[in-house]
């Protein structure tokens, strides 16, 4: 998930001295008596030096992972963080998630999660302090048994060595000892000129497990009598089931039990086999709800009649009305990108054993907090009573942070009648059809130049729902009736336009929304970009150099696009029938630019040879990590700019599998080339930032080779034949 | 009673023999590293070989490895010596890795037949295997790097 954390970091330092200020050392360590004994009960083998790390006495060290990995690599970011200041061996460090505690609350967010491409912005201090903790505590313990300074003892890969008396000692003999001291009230973070492990490329711990079957997902969770269950959901959202006839599936061998549940209709069964047959022989007459109207192509003319009157104003500078009237020159374009489904490869699922008095959950999710608070309503218990076993995401984008908790909620409510522990698993057509999408945007723009073709007036209407309201970020990012993440990429542009209007309509309507791999970015990146370049070609500039002159006061962008535009041999010829097309974006605190090389064949097909990107994330932890994401993300983006999408007829969604919701392919991959932009900023966010720009960039290069604007995603054949 | 081999061993099984072979990898013999993504031969994460061959397992009934070897993620080798297993772990390919073991079962068989695919063989065997997180340019490389580490391990 995510929202623009420049804005929510801001609300947060205001709100929450006291989110920021409870990192406090004593917070992470077991509970100490008054003679600095370890309480009872705590592991006399792992002694926990704080709630991040545990240090085994047989040299394991174990680093707690407060954020999901959902394969953006944070398994082995946050360890290399945290033992730049540990210094112990690399070798001995694996990974393990956390339990859900306030302790492990997200330090922007304050809730436990994973999103908003703020893992390491939001950590990047935190672990290192965490690591810098143990590393003291561990010199001191050693120093103390010597009776030497500490600081006379230095630290080689866990072994702490006091060189004038050539003693050694290692982690796992200190641990037990060090865990008796009293915590250091700070200790001091090495400076970025110090750093050995930080920007160096390093393997992901990861990996070995994901290449001989050996990673646990959640659908890969087994327990002992456990149940597989799959649910027959209303077919128009916010649906019922009136009638319910379980005889024929009741018949099938294997299935236990058929039971109505608030979500829709539960077939429990002793595996997935038997439980899809059965849904299969399910029959169900659906009230259909207030939703059976809903049909896209008319959502769309809607959108469109709606945008031609402003909405609520997001941003307004200078006098654009003014300025647009008195232009030289004025265009105007709509945009317009549909519901899109994340489409995880692992499908949602949850597994939950519930007691009388507890309710244990095995899932991949990036909201533990919410899921916890979500599923004790349900279950009936208090949030202390129910644990979450966060396992590896097969994919997240966002999806598995979800406001209502819908696939934890749901599974708890097939515990409560299944009387046995269950795992709910959705079939791939559940995934695409179960909603929760990207919401579908209508982009609305008039642009006015001057005699020299420069823009001096912008307006952006924008028409689409809001993903924020109800959640529990609502309260600071809907402002005046404005959801940030619905005008983000838009009404906080980088390019210097001195008259500019964005403004939004929101409407209510029954499709479950919400973010998406890069959020409202993934329609203003494409809408924004793909316009500026009607406005280069109208006013009879060249598309970079007029990005270059409106990017004069920005130059960390300027140079992300200058080294993109060379690394791309921008103004270069091409080989007949190629097309270069060029886009930046600013989300997440990243600036990204791309350019894409594409061409289209007689039938209008699209084929994407080359994208050449170009980020400046601040400083960077893995380089290999921020090259992969720009990758994925470019692939995401690439998909949704020529693939897929989403579409109701008569509430109805037309699409269920990867037949017709097709993702990108190996044989359409393009090359693709990533450039990193050296920095010693504060790290800003990777896993999003890579996709908004490169569906403009593959728009742009279209129109270069074809004269043909592409105001629509996805990109059809047909519009190119 | 369904009796077939899997990663070498003889195992048999007692379910309806429509029942696809993935839901009987994964739930009656516990081998998990096989997945389920679309349950309709269409994002092969559930690649396995059957007698060599790569297979989609969410849409072969179970009957169809009556006496058959079937080999998982598991069986290639748990030890990581693979050269695909290489390869994937120098360049780092996967990122959420649930379609990983389905990529390298088909890439597996691709280079049993071939033992230096081109860019072209790479896409024709791939391209039914669906990454998320658009890890392909990695797993093409990969392929490439794991073909030469093959021919490195070969007696010349």
């Amino acid at each position: 998930m995510s929202a623009p954390a420049t804005l929510l970091r801001r609300e947060f330092i205001k709100a929450g001295a006291a989110l920021g200020g409870g990192l406090l050392v004593s917070l992470y360590l077991p509970p100490v008596d008054a003679d600095g004994n370890v309480a009872e009960g705590a592991d006399e083998q792992q002694f926990a030096l704080n709630a991040f790390v545990r240090i085994g006495t047989d040299e394991s060290v174990v680093v707690i992972s407060s954020h999901s990995e959902m394969g953006q690599g944070i398994y082995t970011s946050l360890p290399m963080l945290l033992n730049e200041e540990l210094e112990a061996d690399w070798a001995r460090i694996s990974v393990e998630a956390a339990p859900v505690d306030k302790v492990y609350n997200h330090p922007i967010y304050g809730v436990q999660m994973t999103g908003g491409s703020t893992t390491s912005p939001a950590e990047w201090e935190h672990y290192r302090k965490m690591g810098a903790l143990a590393r003291t505590m561990l010199v001191q313990a050693a120093a103390k048994q010597w009776n030497v300074d500490p600081a006379s003892c230095h630290v080689e890969k866990g072994v702490v060595i006091h060189a004038a008396t050539q003693r050694r000692a290692t982690y796992g003999s200190l641990a037990s000892a060090a865990a008796q001291l009293p915590p250091p009230a700070n200790v001091p973070l090495k400076p970025v000129s110090a750093f050995t492990q930080i920007g160096k490329p390093t393997r992901r711990l990861d990996t070995p497990s994901k290449t001989n079957g050996s990673a646990q997902f959640g659908l890969d969770v087994i327990l002992p009598g456990m149940l597989t269950v799959v649910v027959a959901r209303p077919p128009v959202f916010g649906g019922k089931a009136a009638k319910i006839d379980s005889t024929e599936t009741l018949k099938i061998s294997g299935v236990k039990a058929v039971e109505e549940i608030p979500s829709g209709v539960a077939v429990i069964a002793t595996g997935f086999w038997p439980a899809k047959l059965g849904r299969d022989k399910l029959v169900i007459e659906w009230d259909p709800g207030p939703n059976a109207g809903l049909t896209s192509e008319e959502m769309l003319r809607e959108f469109s009649e709606t945008s031609k009157q402003p909405g609520k104003v997001a941003k307004i500078v200078g006098d654009p009305a003014t300025a647009l009237a008195s232009a030289a020159k004025t265009i105007t374009a709509e945009y317009d990108v549909p519901y899109l489904a994340h489409a995880m490869m692992e499908p949602l699922n949850c597994v939950v054993d519930l007691r009388a008095d507890s309710c244990e959950i095995w899932t991949g999710t990036q909201f533990e907090t919410v899921d916890r608070a979500n599923a004790a309503h349900v279950a009936g218990l208090d949030p202390e009573k129910v644990q979450i076993h966060t396992t590896l995401l097969g994919g997240g984008f966002g999806r598995r942070a979800n406001p209502a908790s819908d696939f934890v909620v749901e599974a708890v409510h097939v515990a409560k009648v299944a009387k046995a522990p269950v795992k709910v698993v959705w079939t791939r057509e559940d995934d695409i059809r179960g909603g929760w999408y990207r919401p579908m945007w209508h982009d609305r723009f008039a642009a006015g130049l001057d005699a020299s073709g420069n823009p001096v007036a912008w307006t952006h209407t924008i028409v689409g729902q809001s993903i924020m309201m109800g959640t529990p970020f609502a309260g600071f990012a809907i402002k005046e009736g404005v959801d940030s993440t619905s005008v983000e990429g838009a009404a906080d542009i980088l390019y210097g336009i001195p008259n500019l209007q964005v403004d939004l309509h929101s409407p209510t309507i029954g499709v479950p929304v919400q973010w998406w791999r890069s959020v409202g970015h993934s329609h203003t990146g494409f809408s924004v970009e793909a316009f500026l370049d009607e406005v280069a070609y109208a006013g009879g500039k060249d598309p970079y150099e007029l990005r270059r002159k409106l990017l004069e006061k920005q130059p960390r962008m300027l140079a992300v696009l200058d080294l993109a535009a060379k690394k791309a041999n921008w103004g270069e010829k091409l080989p007949a029938g190629v097309g270069r097309g060029i886009a930046t974006h600013f989300s997440f605190d990243s600036y990204v630019a791309q350019v894409v090389e594409a061409s289209v064949g007689k039938g209008g097909e699209v084929r994407v040879h080359r994208v050449v990107c170009a980020v400046d994330c601040g400083l960077v932890i893995n380089p290999d990590t921020v090259k992969a994401q720009m990758e994925g993300g470019i692939i995401y983006g690439l998909t949704a700019a020529l693939k897929t999408e989403i579409t109701l007829k008569d509430g109805r969604v037309e699409q269920g599998n990867f037949n017709d919701y097709p993702m990108l392919r190996m044989y359409e991959s393009p090359e693709i080339e990533v450039y990193i932009v050296p920095s010693t900023e504060s790290p800003t966010g990777v896993g999003e930032p890579g996709v908004p720009p490169v569906a403009p960039a593959l728009a742009n290069a279209i129109f270069a080779v074809t004269g043909k604007r592409m105001r629509r995603l996805p990109i059809r054949a047909s519009s190119l034949a | 009673m369904t009796k077939f081999f899997v990663n070498g061993k003889p195992v048999q099984v007692d379910v309806d023999p429509s029942t696809p072979l993935l839901w009987v990898l994964r739930e009656s013999l516990a081998l998990t590293g096989t997945k389920f993504g679309c349950g309709m031969a269409l994002c092969g994460a559930c690649t396995v070989h059957l007698d060599g061959k790569a297979i989609r397992s969410c849409v072969a009934p179970v009957s169809r490895a009556e006496g058959k070897h079937i080999t998982t993620i598991e069986g290639l080798s748990m030890d990581l010596t693979h050269p695909l297993q290489k390869a994937w772990i120098e360049l780092d390919v996967p990122q959420c890795g649930y379609c990983q073991s389905g990529q390298i079962m088909s890439a597996a068989v691709l280079l049993a037949e071939n033992l230096k695919p081109s860019d072209e063989d790479i896409d024709e065997a791939m391209s039914g295997n669906i990454c998320r997180c658009g890890t392909y340019p990695r797993i093409r490389k990969a392929i490439h790097r794991a073909a030469e580490l093959a021919s490195e391990r070969r007696p010349k």
